[in-house]
C-alpha cells in the first residue's frame, strides 16, 4: 500500500513550523527533513534524486532498497558524514549547509549510529567501547560507570565488559555497538544493516530491542535490504531504488 | 501491501503484562533471574523468540496507543531518552525510572565483581604511533641539542673568561730611543701606572723574561743587547672598569718618552666577536635541530592519523570535537617528546661528565693545553639547567606540534 510518493514536488520551506500532513503534526517538529536532495559523487551520475523524506520524534522506518541503491549515502547524508548537491537537509531544525564545523559535534551528538561493521575501537574492551562517547563528552568514568555497565548487561554483554572486539562474536560486536551508540541517550538511532552479520534469530532479537527502544522515546531508522526482518514488524518503510524514494506508511 | 496481521485468528492471544515482561527481556538477550553469584544478571539468549508477537502492535506508535503496560520492563536509565519533544512519560513509567535510578544509586554502592576501575585507555593505540622510531627520532635530536647548548655555555664560559683575563691586564711598552735612558722611563712609567686608580699592581718584566718571551720566535743562545727590544711593564687591574685607562695612557704617553698603552682592547673585540659568533652558530644549530624535530614530529602526526582513520571517525561520530581528538594525539607526543628528550638528555649530560673527567689535568702537556685553553670541560650549571630546558622545550615543541598537525589536518578535511 504506497501512502505517499516523495519523488518530485516544489520545494519545501526551509525555515519555520507549517501544517504537516493527515496526522496533523507540525513539520518543523522533525528531527530530520529531507527536501528534494540531490547527491552526485564528481562528475558521476546522481547517487540520489530529489528525496524528499522526514524523521519524526518517536517514529521507527526501515530503509531499505536493493543494492546499490544508495542507502548507505542516504545514511552518511543523515548523519552529517555527507553534504548533499542540492536541496536542504534540516537536522533538529539546523540547515547543515550552514552547519558549521565546531556546530557538528553537538548535533551528532543527538544522533546514535549503528554502523554494519560495527566500528568497534580494537583496541579498547566493550566497556570502553561502549563508554566512549561519555568520555568523549568529558564525563568523569565514576559519573557514567554504573550507566554502562547496566547499559551492557541489558544488552546482554554483562560477562563480556573486559573483553576486546576481536575476540566478540558477530552478534556481541552488534549489541556493543548499538549500547555504544544509546549510551548518550540519542533521540535519534540510525542503523545500518544492523543484521547483517547475525543469524536471524539473533536478527529478531535485534530488532525488539529497537523496538523497545522506539517505544522508550528514540526515534529509529533501520537500514536494510532484508525482507524477512521488515516482514516481521510493521513499520513505516522508506524505499530507495534508482537513487528515489518511496515512503509506504 | 498487506502486513498487518495482528488479527490473524490462527496467532497466540496477547500476552499477560507478565509474560510480556519476560519475553521482551529475553529477545533482548538477558534474563531477570538473578543467579546466586553476588546477584550479578546473567545474560542469555532465548531459545527461540517469536518477532511477530502481538507486542509489537501493542508497543509502535504508528500502529496502536501504548496501551499495553510494557512500561512496567526494567530498562536502565542510560537509554532512556530525555528529548524536550518527547511526550511526557506516564506517571507509572516515571515511577518505574525512579525505581530503576534508586536501583542504580543501589548499585553504584555496592561493590561490584567485574565492573572496570578505569575507562581511561589510551583512545589512539599506542602502537599506531609510530613511536619508537619517533622516540628515536627525538632522543638523537635531542642529544644532539643538548650537546650545542652544553657546548654553547662551555665556550661562552671560556670565552668571558678570557676576556676578562685580557681586560684585567694592561702593559705599558717602552720602546728604546736613541739617546735616552730606558731605566729611568720604565721606573716614571710603573710609578705612574702604582699611582693611576684601579691598578692592583704593576711589575716591570725583566730583560732575561722578556728575553724569554721572544725565544719561541727567535731561538735560544742570542744576544739580545744589541737589538732594540721593547720593555715591558705588566699592570694587573683589581676592577677594569673602575680604572681610568684614559687618564693612564694620556699620563704615560705625556711623561715617559716613547712609551704606549696597550690594553688589549682589539684581542677583547675578537674575543667578543668570536664568543658571540659560536653563541649564534650555536644557537642555529639548535634552532635547525628543533625544527627538524618538529618536522619529524609533523610527519609522525600525520602518519598516525592516516593509521589511526577509523578511530578519528568513530570520534566525528560519537561527537567528539577536533579539540578532544587533538588532545588524544597530543598527550600520546608529549609522552613520546618526554620520553626521547630525556634519553637524549641523560645521553648528553653523560657525555658532559665523561668529557669533564678525561679534560682535568693529570700533569701532561696534553691536558695541561686543553685546560689552559678550556678551562676543563666543565659545561657548569648554566649547562645542566640549559640541557633540562632543552629537554623540556623538546617535549612541549613536540605536544604543540602534534597538536597543531591534527588541528590542521583535520580542518582541512571540512
Amino acid at each position: 500500500m504506497v501512502v505517499e510518493e516523495h519523488a518530485l514536488g516544489p520545494p519545501a520551506p526551509s525555515r519555520g513550523r507549517r501544517r504537516g500532513g493527515a496526522d496533523g503534526r507540525e513539520r518543523g517538529d522533525d528531527l530530520i527533513r529531507f527536501e528534494n536532495v540531490g547527491l552526485r559523487y564528481g562528475m558521476g551520475a546522481e547517487v540520489l534524486r530529489d528525496v524528499s523524506l522526514e524523521i519524526a520524534p518517536r517514529s521507527f522506518q526501515f530503509l531499505t532498497g536493493p543494492s546499490g541503491a544508495g542507502k548507505t549515502t542516504l545514511m552518511r547524508l543523515l548523519f552529517m558524514s555527507l553534504k548533499p548537491t542540492r536541496g536542504l537537509i534540516s537536522v533538529f531544525g539546523h540547515d547543515t549547509a550552514r552547519v558549521t564545523r565546531a556546530q557538528l559535534p553537538a548535533l551528532r551528538r543527538r544522533i546514535g549510529v549503528v554502523f554494519q561493521d560495527f566500528r568497534l575501537l580494537d583496541h579498547l574492551t566493550t566497556y570502553e567501547n561502549v563508554a566512549l562517547p561519555l568520555r568523549v563528552l568529558g564525563k568523569a568514568e565514576s559519573g557514567y560507570r554504573a550507566d554502562v555497565v547496566d547499559l551492557l548487561e541489558w544488552v546482554g554483554l554483562g560477562e563480556r565488559m573486559h573483553v576486546l572486539p576481536p575476540v566478540l562474536s558477530g552478534g556481541e560486536k552488534q549489541r556493543a555497538a548499538i549500547a555504544r551508540a544509546l549510551i548518550t541517550k540519542p533521540e535519534i538511532l540510525l542503523a545500518d544493516e544492523p543484521t547483517g552479520n547475525v543469524d536471524p534469530p539473533l536478527a529478531r532479537r535485534l530488532l525488539r530491542l529497537f523496538v523497545e527502544l522506539n517505544r522508550l522515546g528514540t526515534s529509529v531508522l533501520i537500514a536494510t535490504h532484508d525482507l524477512a526482518l521488515m516482514e516481521q514488524f510493521d513499520a513505516r518503510r522508506i524505499v530507495l531504488a534508482e537513487g528515489r524514494v518511496r515512503i509506504y506508511e | 501491501m498487506a502486513r498487518d496481521d495482528r488479527h490473524d485468528p490462527t496467532r497466540p492471544p496477547p500476552p499477560s503484562p507478565r509474560d510480556l515482561r519476560a519475553s521482551l527481556s529475553s529477545s533482548i538477550g538477558i534474563s531477570q533471574g538473578r543467579s546466586g553469584r553476588g546477584g550479578r544478571v546473567e545474560p542469555h539468549f532465548a531459545p527461540e523468540f517469536d518477532a511477530a508477537a502481538p507486542v509489537e502492535a501493542a508497543t509502535h506508535p504508528f500502529i496502536a496507543p501504548s496501551d499495553v503496560p510494557l512500561a512496567t520492563v526494567e530498562v536502565p536509565a542510560a537509554v532512556v531518552v530525555e528529548a524536550s519533544g518527547a511526550p511526557a512519560p506516564s506517571p507509572r513509567r516515571s515511577a518505574t525510572r525512579r525505581k530503576g535510578a534508586e536501583k542504580a544509586g543501589r548499585r553504584k554502592e555496592r561493590p561490584r565483581t567485574g565492573t572496570p576501575e578505569t575507562g581511561g585507555r589510551d583512545i589512539v593505540p599506542p602502537q599506531a604511533v609510530a613511536g619508537r622510531a619517533l622516540v628515536l627520532v627525538v632522543a638523537i635530536m635531542g642529544f644532539l641539542a643538548c650537546l650545542a647548548v652544553g657546548g654553547l655555555a662551555l665556550v661562552s664560559e671560556a670565552a668571558r673568561d678570557w676576556q676578562l683575563d685580557v681586560s684585567r691586564e694592561v702593559t705599558i711598552q717602552v720602546k728604546p730611543v736613541d739617546g735616552v735612558a730606558m731605566e729611568p722611563r720604565l721606573k716614571r712609567a710603573t710609578e705612574i701606572a702604582q699611582s693611576t686608580p684601579g691598578v692592583r699592581s704593576a711589575r716591570l718584566v725583566g730583560e732575561s723574561e722578556g728575553e724569554k718571551l721572544l725565544e719561541p720566535w727567535l731561538g735560544s743562545g742570542l744576544d739580545l743587547a744589541s737589538l732594540p727590544i721593547p720593555r715591558l711593564v705588566v699592570i694587573d687591574l683589581a676592577d677594569p672598569a673602575a680604572a681610568d685607562l684614559t687618564a693612564l695612557k694620556a699620563r704615560i704617553s705625556a711623561e715617559v718618552h716613547g712609551a704606549s698603552v696597550d690594553d688589549h682592547s682589539i684581542w677583547a673585540a675578537r674575543l667578543r666577536t668570536m664568543a658571540g659568533t659560536a653563541v649564534v652558530a650555536g644557537v642555529a644549530v639548535v634552532v635547525l635541530m628543533l625544527t627538524a624535530m618538529v618536522l619529524s614530529v609533523v610527519f609522525a602526526t600525520r602518519a598516525a592519523m592516516a593509521g589511526n582513520r577509523d578511530v578519528i571517525e568513530v570520534l566525528h561520530f560519537v561527537g567528539a570535537e577536533d579539540r578532544f581528538i587533538a588532545g588524544e594525539f597530543q598527550r600520546h607526543f608529549l609522552k613520546l617528546g618526554l620520553i626521547g628528550g630525556a634519553i637524549g638528555g641523560v645521553a648528553a649530560i653523560l657525555v658532559f661528565v665523561v668529557a669533564d673527567f678525561a679534560t682535568r689535568t693529570r700533569g701532561d702537556a696534553l691536558s695541561d693545553q686543553a685546560h689552559a685553553l678550556f678551562g676543563g670541560f666543565s659545561v657548569g650549571w648554566s649547562g645542566h639547567l640549559g640541557t633540562v630546558a632543552v629537554v623540556a622545550a623538546v617535549a612541549v615543541l613536540t605536544a604543540v606540534t602534534s597538536r597543531r598537525t591534527v588541528l590542521g589536518h583535520l580542518g582541512r578535511l571540512d
